[in-house]
Order: structure tokens, then sequence, then C-alpha cells
């Protein structure tokens, strides 16, 4: 029971971390219609520019956060003018290996720059708290607590504001949108800096609880587009809840298959749900 | 002084140009219905005074400002609404949204033209908060003509605003339509429903594969035997 439990903690980390790529990669799925396949890199972006503020102002990470987030955003909307927008009107798979070139690029760049190894933001081991025999960490709390806040914050933007509402109009029918006379380049824009933002943070959460690699964010890339995928890709909410549930079922399958296997069990699931329900696990309408 | 005129257009989808000589003309205040055959180039007609279809030849002026080949934004800023013939609401978002999404380029304060809206639609006001793809075919009409009149505009492109409606909707949205324009909005509008389309537009134009065919009052159409023959089911 107690191992369940603490599987059940790793999967909720875990979870948050994947959801918070998945929605971004939902967001930008919902308005410009195809999968961004970079946005795994974009997690590794955003974990290496916070370290350089680490490293270069020797400030904690969590003051650091706000720095890398930026950065990637601005990147991520550089990459879209400079190339995505050329490619507007083109068909989806030639966006979708647009952004396969992009992912290799920013690798690359990235291993160029900072090299192939490890990294972390600060060396030592972190005591984890002891509650009721489960072991719970700091940087857990700050992951768990980090994302709830930001969904809050992403669900309130959504419903509130001109831009978010425009967003869910764009994704309902962009045409319409474009007739009605919403500045579309302006939404696109700011979906590059949510999804953007939200992938520089998760790559920092998940480099707080591993450490830093060059290919952190491509290797979490699958089980995000799972997340998604059960969520019904396009819709941010269902994003959400496709990310705890795929982090929850990879940690429990650690007990019965080797972790290495996890993304697998990822991959499994997507698989699953395209064949038996293509638009997701939650009801909805398909519009 | 004409307030559109769409002078002499020739244009497509493509290499082959749907649009072979287009004129038409609203002045201020009226109600213009386009009839014609389904592929005559109606909507092509509507979509190209909206910058959604590429004009190679002729012009296109409103308020004496040219606004051919001009970006869809572009022409909405200009002060001309437009109500596509399909997906027309945005489902996902509710009644008010879809209204407030109207008013997207305002920077002012819209509440005024909010209220005007649900005057005018009671119904609207009713479900406000309800999302738009769940209403009936004749709400999401209205809906979309609202969400058109939130920018004040001068002209107001309606594509089959009663398609795929049942009769006593039909004319209910018929009398919608005459009261907007009884604001002071003028009205270019295609329509299906023809006959009682003409008897209530100021004027007329039949279209066929993509050129003026007959263009008249309203009433006098109705009275062309021919038109009858050929457009109105005799
Ligand atoms: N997006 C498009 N791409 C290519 N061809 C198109 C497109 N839309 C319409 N067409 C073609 O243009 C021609 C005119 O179509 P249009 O929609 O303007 O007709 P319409 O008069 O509005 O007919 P309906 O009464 O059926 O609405 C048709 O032959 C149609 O097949
Ligand atoms: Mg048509």
């Amino acid at each position: 029971m107690i191992d369940f439990l603490q599987l059940t903690i790793y999967g909720i980390v875990l979870g948050s971390i994947i959801s918070l790529g998945a929605v971004g990669l939902s967001l930008i799925y919902g308005i410009l219609r195809f999968p961004h396949f970079a946005h795994g890199d974009l997690f590794t972006l955003g974990a290496y520019m916070a370290f350089v503020v680490v490293v270069f102002f020797n400030v904690p990470v969590l003051v650091a956060l706000p720095f890398g987030v930026a950065l990637t955003a601005l990147v991520a909307v550089a990459i879209d003018q400079t190339v995505y927008r050329r490619l507007r009107k083109v068909k989806p798979v030639i966006l979708l290996i647009a952004s396969v070139g992009i992912a290799l690029i920013l690798r690359s760049v990235i291993q160029l720059v900072w090299g192939s190894g490890n990294r972390v933001y600060e060396a030592g081991i972190q005591m984890p708290h002891l509650w009721m025999g489960l072991r719970i960490q700091n940087d857990h709390l700050i992951i768990v607590g980090g994302t709830i806040l930001l969904v809050i914050a992403l669900h309130l933007f959504l419903q509130k504001t001109k831009v978010g509402k425009a967003m869910r109009a764009m994704s309902d029918n962009s045409d319409l949108a474009q007739v009605t006379g919403i500045d579309v380049n302006r939404i696109i824009i700011w979906t590059w800096i949510i999804g953007g933002g939200l992938a520089a943070v998760a790559g920092i959460f998940l480099a707080m609880d591993t450490r830093l690699h060059p290919v952190m964010g491509w290797r979490l890339l699958l089980p995000v587009f799972a997340a998604a995928i059960l969520g019904g890709i396009g819709r941010p909410y269902g994003a959400i809840a496709g990310g705890i549930i795929i982090g929850l079922v990879q940690e429990y399958s650690t007990p019965f298959l080797s972790p290495a296997y996890k993304p697998a069990i990822a991959f499994a699931l997507m698989i699953l749900v395209l064949i038996v329900r293509p638009t997701g696990i939650f009801v909805g309408r398909k519009v | 002084m004409s307030l559109l005129s769409v002078e002499g257009i020739y244009g497509g989808y493509g290499d082959v140009d749907i649009l072979n000589g287009v004129n038409i003309h609203v002045d201020p205040g009226e109600i213009v219905v386009i009839i014609g055959p389904n592929g005559a180039g109606k909507s092509t007609a509507m979509k190209a005074v909206f910058g959604l279809v590429k004009v190679r030849e002729g012009r296109i002026v409103y308020q004496d400002k040219p606004i051919t080949n001009l970006r869809p934004d572009q022409v909405v800023k200009s002060g001309i609404c437009y109500v596509p013939q399909e997906n027309n609401v945005f489902p996902t978002l509710t009644v008010q949204e879809n209204l407030e999404m109207g008013a997207f380029i305002r920077n002012d304060d819209y509440s005024a033209d909010l209220k005007k809206v649900y005057e005018l639609f009671p119904v609207l006001h009713e479900k406000r908060r309800q999302q738009a793809g769940a209403l009936s075919g004749g709400q999401r009409q209205m809906v979309a003509m609202g969400r058109a009149l939130m920018l004040d505009p001068k002209l107001i492109l309606l594509d089959e605003p009663t398609a795929g409606l049942a009769p006593a909707i039909v004319d209910l949205m018929f009398e919608n339509i005459k009261k907007i324009n009884g604001l002071g909005v003028s009205i270019l509008m295609v329509e299906q429903n023809a006959k009682q389309a003409l008897a209530m537009s100021h004027r007329g134009y039949v279209l066929t594969t993509g050129r003026n065919r007959f263009e008249d009052t309203g009433k006098n159409l109705l009275a062309n035997r021919e038109v009858a023959e050929m457009f109105l089911g005799g």
C-alpha cells in the first residue's frame, strides 16, 4: 500500500511535468493544426536557459526560472516568425517535418554549447521529508504546486481575457476568426509565448527532478504526445488530465517492468487510444 | 453615391475564373439580394469582396475607397461585416463570447452594441452562457448576425442566412434582417428562398456562371416571366 502511494506521488510529479508540455502542444495543435515535434527540445532549451542564469548570477533555480521561461518563449516566437510563419499555407505534414528539423537544430546547438554530459542546478542530495512512511522531496512539492498554479493561471487566461478567448475562437475555426477581424498573427504569437513558456517550466521542473541533459526533452516527447492525444489533441484541458494519467501509469508500471520501458507504456496507451477512441478519452463533441 | 460597388470583377480559386465580370452595387440603406443556381459563383462573389478570393481584374470600391484584394481583417476595419454560409459561429465559445469576438478589433466600450444585439435577439440574452454549438440552426444564425452587428457596420454581407432552417424560422430570419436594415444597416445577401428574399429586398441580381444575368428591383424580378420560370420554380 505504501509502495502504491509512493508511486502515486512519483506519478503525479511526472504527470505534472508531462501536463505542462502536453497543454502547450495541444494549444499549438488547436491553433496551427500541426504536431509540434520540437516541443521536447523547448523543454531542454528552457532547462539550459535557466542553468545559464543559475551559473552566471549564482542564484537558486527558482529565481532563474522566470528568465529561462522568458528566453525560451522568445526563442519559440522567433522560430515561429522566421520559419513556421512562411509555411502557414502548406500541408501540416510539411510543418511537422520542419519542426523535426528545428528539434534537431535546437538539440545540436545545446550540445555544442554545453556538451553532452549531465549537469545539475545544485550539487548534493536533497533529503526527503518523511510523512506517514512516504518520501516527499521539497522539489516535488514545488513541481506539483507550481503546476497547479500555472494551470489555474492558464484557465483564467483562456476564459477571461480577450486574447485567451480569441485563442479558443481560432482553435474552433480559424477561417471564421480571420473574417471576424481577429488579428491572427498576434494570437499565434501569444500561443507560442504560452506554449514555449510552459515547455520551459516543464523542462526546468524535469531538470530539478532529475538532471540536465541535451536529450532530456526529446525523451519526454513521446509521453507528452501520448498525454495530448489521450486528452483529445487540441483540447488543453484534456491534455492536463492526460498528462497526469500518463505520469501515473508510467510510474505504476515500474514494479512490473524495467523503468526503461516507461515510454513504451505511454506509447502503447497512445496507440490504444488512437485505435479505440481517436478523439481522446474524455467525452466531448468533435468539432 | 453607392456604398459598395463591385465593378466587372474576374477571379477564382485557382487558374480557372469563377467570376467572369460581376457587377453589383449597394446603395446606403438598401437590401440587395443575389440569387442564382448552385455553383453560379454567388458565395465566391461575396468572398471576393471580403478578400478571400483573389480578384484578377476589375475593382471593388467601398465608400469611395478601393478595397480590391485587401486582407479580410482590413476589410472588417473599413466597416463591412460578413456572415459566411457555413460554420459561422465558434461552437465551443459561449453565445456572449461569440459576440465579444465580433468586437475584437474594438478597444472602446462596446456594451451598448451588445445590449442592442440582445434587444434584437432576446433569445440570445437568455442563452448567453451556453455554447453556441449547442444552439438550434436559427439561433446559431442569430449569433452569427449578432456578431457582425457588434462592429456597428454600415454594410453586412449575408450568405444564405436561411439555408437549412424550418419554414417558420425562415420567416423569422427575414423579419430579423428587415429589423437590422431598419437600424440603418445596408444588406447584401445571397438567398435560395428567392421569392421571399426578392419580395423584401429593394433590388436583386440573378447570377449565372459568374456573370450578371438579370438585375432589377425585387418587385420587377418577381414579375419577370423568364426569371420566374428559370429561377423561382415557375
Ligand atoms: N474553396 C474552393 N476552391 C475551389 N473551388 C471552389 C471553392 N469554393 C467554390 N468553388 C467552386 O466555385 C464555383 C462557384 O461556387 P460558389 O460557392 O461561389 O457557388 P454558389 O453560387 O455560392 O453556390 P451555392 O448555391 O451552392 O452556395 C463552383 O464551381 C465551386 O465548385
Ligand atoms: Mg454559396
